[in-house]
């Protein structure tokens, strides 16, 4: 027997309201692929990782992780919010933000145990920002910060990682040695990243997936110019690397 | 004659420290909950809601205190589910509630016959007038409210910080938020003998402001907040005692006043460091040339 695809959507479909979401979106990452999720605002990237946390439940259609519903493959996943869902001059230290990675289902009451601190150093040695474990969240640049929030997802020891917009608050410096980073870790996990930056991913990763309310086009990267006019509109085009929309 | 002289001479100030002591340290460490969540409003919805429960509980013939409790447990887990369901716009609710709560207690104190003053008690509060039971309801509520943050400190804190994070965890979200809410409603009941339900939001926040200046992790901040508003609270009863004024109005503009020291206190901190950079800068350059 094969095992279980890391992360397997089958004809999900869901919505907020009355308009969909997303539809009919079938989706297969197998253990230790680096994917990439883009597509245009709007188009669903977020709402999908948000079902595959179990966050959201989907209308239709199957979800597995691991082989197993989202809501018990939890323990398994690990997850890198965009910076928004947080206030950044909340009173905590470093230490105390990646300790929240160590929280599961079965233990969430117990007081901080012997093995959190040497794992919280090794989380953070693996991001490479182990040097501000004492600082305050509030003092950290954005690079410093992202890379603790990973720290965070990576504290418990993850087999899937799922990053939603990772680069977006990060300056360009920053997200070349961010994804060396991401490319060290992925003979451990498989990797899914949302991400709006078409060219800089198309570079880094090894499979894209492009979500414009229905799974669009998914292969292995690089992109072609077909594909981006087809997902933004025949005026995108490949700059450089970079995606440009012109008016 | 000093707070401090009288509490030795009177056997009933001894009850009035006590309680002053519990509504410091529960204000102090739920008030830094409060100010890091910006919960101000909310809490002052909790708290004039609870004039609802007050008023029917005197018309029944009930223990008043009982009936804010219940008061401000039903308005915190009201406005908690509704704003989880997303239906109901969150300020929207707690103004409504804010408002319904007053309105019933008002209709309620109107219908009760006998004596009018417990009114202004209830609004403005009366630490003088604390008694040796409303004394053991306020420690009970205080022992609930720490020992529940201090058995789930982990979950609650990384629910505050990002509940949605903390649900990818496995925790129960929904259950901590209402929990903390229902913290937020058991300490402002505490608050209201101290200062009454109109400046309970004052203690909720000027000691967390005040003890900002100094700490920056949350347990710290709690501690120091708790021994802000001690401090407040003993300012304002000897400005009570000594000016004869009210107790409420007394500790609030204490604690008022402790925070603009803290500010001015900052100011002065950073002016210095400030001068002392440029200082270095100068002699810097000057070891340069």
């Amino acid at each position: 027997m094969t095992p279980a695809p890391a992360l397997e959507f089958s004809h999900v479909g869901f919505s907020y309201g009355t308009a969909p979401t997303l539809e009919d979106v079938s989706l297969r990452v197998g253990a230790g692929e680096f994917w990439a999720l883009i597509g245009p605002n709007g188009g669903g990237k977020s709402t999908l990782l948000k079902l595959a946390l179990g966050l959201l439940v989907s209308d239709s259609g199957e979800i597995r992780i691991f082989g197993k519903p989202p809501a018990e493959a939890r323990a398994r996943v690990g997850y890198v919010p965009q910076f928004a869902t947080f206030p950044r001059d909340f009173p905590l230290a470093v230490e105390q933000v990646v300790l929240q990675g160590r929280l599961d289902s079965r233990n969430w009451w117990h007081p901080m145990r012997k093995g959190d601190h040497a794992a919280i150093r090794t989380a953070l040695d693996r991001v490479g920002v182990a040097d501000l474990v004492a600082r305050p969240i509030g003092s950290l640049s954005g690079g410093q910060l992202q890379r603790v929030m990973i720290a965070r997802a990576l504290v418990a020891d993850p087999t899937l990682l799922l990053l939603d917009e990772p680069t977006a608050h990060v300056d360009t410096d920053a997200e070349t040695s961010f994804f060396d980073l991401l490319a060290g870790l992925r003979n451990s996990m498989a990797i899914v990243m949302v991400s709006h930056d078409v060219g800089l991913v198309s570079r880094h990763v090894d499979h894209i997936a492009c979500l414009k309310r229905t799974l669009v086009w998914h292969g292995a990267a690089p992109l072609t110019e077909g594909i981006l006019a087809q997902l933004y509109g025949a005026s995108a085009r490949l700059v450089d690397h970079r995606l440009t929309e012109t008016s | 004659m000093s707070f401090a002289t009288a509490l030795f001479e009177h056997d009933f100030l001894r009850v009035v420290a006590l309680a002053a002591l519990i509504a410091a340290v529960s204000g102090g460490v739920v008030g830094t909950i409060v100010v890091t969540r910006r919960l101000a409003f909310l809490a002052g919805g909790i708290a004039h809601a609870t004039l609802g429960g007050m008023g029917v509980a005197q018309w029944a013939g009930l223990d008043p205190l009982g009936g804010a409790t219940v008061a401000a447990v039903m308005a915190a887990l009201l406005i908690g589910i509704a704003a989880h369901s997303g239906h109901e716009r969150e300020d929207m609710l707690i103004g409504a509630i804010w408002a319904i709560g007053m309105a019933v207690g008002l209709i309620a104190i109107a219908h009760t016959p006998g004596y009018q003053t417990d009114l202004m008690t209830y609004l403005l509060g009366n630490l003088l007038m604390v008694t040796a039971q409303d004394v053991a309801v306020m420690a009970g509520l205080m022992a609930f409210v720490l020992a529940l943050l201090f058995l789930f400190w982990r979950p609650v804190v990384a629910t505050m910080f990002d509940d949605e994070f903390a649900t990818t965890r496995g925790l129960p979200t929904l259950a901590i938020q209402l929990a903390v809410l229902v913290a937020i409603a058991l300490v402002v009941v505490v608050l209201l003998r101290a200062v009454g339900l109109v400046l309970v939001m004052a203690l909720l926040t000027l000691p967390t402001a005040t003890a900002g200046v100094f700490t920056h992790t949350l347990g710290r901040l709690m501690a120091a907040s708790a021994v802000a508003a001690l401090l407040a609270m003993w300012l304002g009863l000897e400005m009570a005692l000594r000016t004869d004024s009210p107790t409420g109005a007394s500790i609030v503009l204490s604690a008022a006043m402790l925070y603009v020291a803290a500010l001015s206190y900052r100011r002065l901190r950073q002016t210095r460091n400030r001068s002392q950079d440029q200082h270095r800068n100068i002699r810097l350059q000057t070891h340069n040339q």
